[in-house]
């Protein structure tokens, strides 16, 4: 197995290693993949509800070498973002970044699926904490 | 974008100092393949430029002398195994004896029937060549394993019918060290007239073989997982009570009884006698030491970390192997982590076709435990106090992955992980 200096760097430096309140109104928690496929990321942002500005970002993965970085690079990466440009964020980027031979692409692809998952759950609590109308009598 | 990956020149972080005596990259993957031991090199070296010649040249005393090297490697082999000279063939390897023996079977005794038995746990060099028979024609029972790795012999007695020609069941599995009961096996086919071959190739000169004891018709060995050299091996044939047949399956001169056509690999072969020789000395010595290293090495692991599961039984053993899973935590990222020290997983990532081991399946471990099982072979030049450095690097770093790991902050919290419902495919 050889890999990249940055896929190492990630690997022996995690960045932003950790859990946060899943409960929470601020905090989306995206939870991807699956034991038996041998990867399952958790990644968790903490968003401001004026900016729509992710502050905090934490992860944890089951996976090899390029799966550890890929979630721990996604993490680096929606810090300080809105929601809608960590949107923006494309799997393809952290390939690059990584230089990731193409039998690891699917590691990325699940950081990207992984970045969706939690924007998704964190998008869901501002629709459910939204007060519902009610119809005028 | 470059798609050049480079080599990883920094080791990872330690906190372990590395003790007086260990040298790194530590060698434990000694399934794979084996070093050389100093006195098969030593007793190879004439054999390339002093005693150059064809052992088949029958004329002159170049031809005569590597006649020799390769007669007297015959004998020991045949010696270290409780066979006669006449009975040993030369091969390329036990990949090639392997096809020698199920193809030529196959074909001899093809009036006879056209059913094989063998086991899914089998090395690929068996199951692929049974594959490639079933396209001719022929019809393969691959006899599943119980959750220890063993062969169930009722289930070997119920697959056997009158069309029966061949049973092929490994002495010992090149992922879990499982030894088979081989002479039980060989009884059973004795008592019914079926031919039994054996891929020995990971049990001759670990543990003790005699095809006369052991009921062996056809015995696969090969040299570079016995400190010997690449690039060789043998097939044991028996002569006698009874005689068995096979086709040859590389056609060219008649070299090796028509067995084998092919100029005899004279340097190779008289490695792999001498590695023979040195087996025959040492085995039950070596055996007792490995056994002891291994379990150092298991204990060490199995006092500090939870939840590691063994795969395979302990009680019928390879002395060198251990197969662990570590739960939560996947083979490849633990190999990264002691990037020092070589050794295997059974983890998808680590396999040229992104499928875990199948040998752990058979087992019917899970695949979440089979992505997260490290393989150690323990051998001959290894030592105790690399037992102890690996096991502590293995510790440190399974503990630290597991603090990166989602399934172990869901075990701790009490959530069962076969009750979740994931949000990934199957891939």
């Amino acid at each position: 197995m050889s890999y990249s200096d940055k896929v190492i760097d990630h690997y022996n430096n995690p960045r932003n290693v950790g859990s946060m309140d899943k409960s929470s109104a601020d905090v989306g928690t995206g939870l991807v993949g699956a034991p038996e496929c041998g990867d399952v990321m958790k990644l968790q942002i903490k968003v401001n509800r004026d900016t729509n500005v992710i502050e905090e970002a934490k992860f944890k993965t089951f996976g090899c070498g390029s799966a550890i970085a890929s979630s721990s690079l996604a993490t680096e990466w929606v810090k300080g973002k809105t929601v809608e440009q960590a949107l923006a964020i494309k799997n393809m980027d952290i390939v690059k970044e990584l230089s990731l031979p193409p039998v690891k692409i699917h590691c990325s692809v699940l950081a990207e699926d992984a970045i969706r998952a939690a924007i998704g759950d964190w998008k869901k609590k501002q629709e459910a904490a939204k007060p519902v109308a009610v119809e005028a009598r | 974008m470059s798609t050049d990956v480079k080599i990883p020149q920094s080791l990872p972080v330690t906190q372990h100092a590395v003790p007086q005596g260990v040298k790194l990259p530590i060698y434990m993957d000694n399934h794979a393949t084996t070093p050389m031991d100093p006195r098969v090199l030593e007793e190879m070296l004439p054999y390339f430029m002093e005693k150059f010649g064809n052992a088949a040249s029958r004329n002159h005393s170049f031809g005569w002398a590597g006649e020799e090297g390769v007669e007297t490697a015959r004998e020991r082999i045949a010696k270290l195994i409780g066979a006669t000279t006449k009975e040993i063939i030369f091969t390329s390897g036990a990949t090639e004896s392997d096809n020698l023996a199920i193809k030529g079977v196959a074909e001899m005794y093809r009036e006879k029937g056209n059913h094989i038995i063998t086991a899914v746990t089998e090395h690929k060099a068996v199951l692929d060549t049974c594959k490639r028979l079933e396209k001719y024609g022929y019809r393969v029972t691959y006899l599943p394993v119980q959750k220890d790795g063993l062969v169930d012999l009722e289930e070997l007695k119920r697959a056997m019918d009158d069309k029966t020609i061949l049973v092929t069941i490994m002495a010992a599995n090149n992922e879990i060290g499982v030894v088979q009961p081989v002479a039980e096996i060989g009884k059973m086919c004795r008592e019914r007239g079926i031919i039994f071959h054996t891929d020995a190739t990971q049990a001759v000169g670990k543990i003790p073989i005699d095809v006369n004891k052991q009921f062996i018709d056809l015995m696969s060995i090969s040299g570079h997982k016995m400190y010997g050299p690449k690039g060789v091996g043998a097939l044991y044939v028996r002569r006698k009570n009874p005689r068995v047949q096979i086709s040859a399956i590389i056609d060219g001169g008649g070299h090796e009884r028509g067995m084998r056509s092919g100029t005899l690999n004279v340097p190779g072969i008289v490695g792999l006698g001498k590695a023979c020789a040195i087996a025959s000395e040492e085995m039950a010595h070596e055996a007792s030491q490995l056994a002891s290293l291994r379990d150092r090495l298991r204990d060490r692991i199995m006092s500090r970390l939870d939840e590691t599961y063994i795969n395979g039984t302990m009680g019928s053993r390879l002395p060198g192997n251990l197969n662990i899973s570590f739960a939560y935590v996947e083979g490849e990222s633990l190999l990264m982590g002691i990037n020092d020290i070589a050794v295997s997983s059974g983890s998808a990532c680590t396999s040229a076709t992104l499928e875990p081991s199948y040998v752990l399946k058979a087992l019917g471990t899970g695949d979440d435990l089979a992505h997260s099982s490290i393989r150690f072979g323990i051998g001959r030049f290894n030592t105790a106090a690399e037992v102890d450095y690996v096991a502590d690097r293995v510790i440190e770093t399974v503990e630290r992955l597991r603090e990166l790991s989602p399934l172990y902050e869901m075990a701790k919290e009490g959530i069962n992980l076969k009750d979740v419902k994931w949000a990934g495919e199957a891939h």
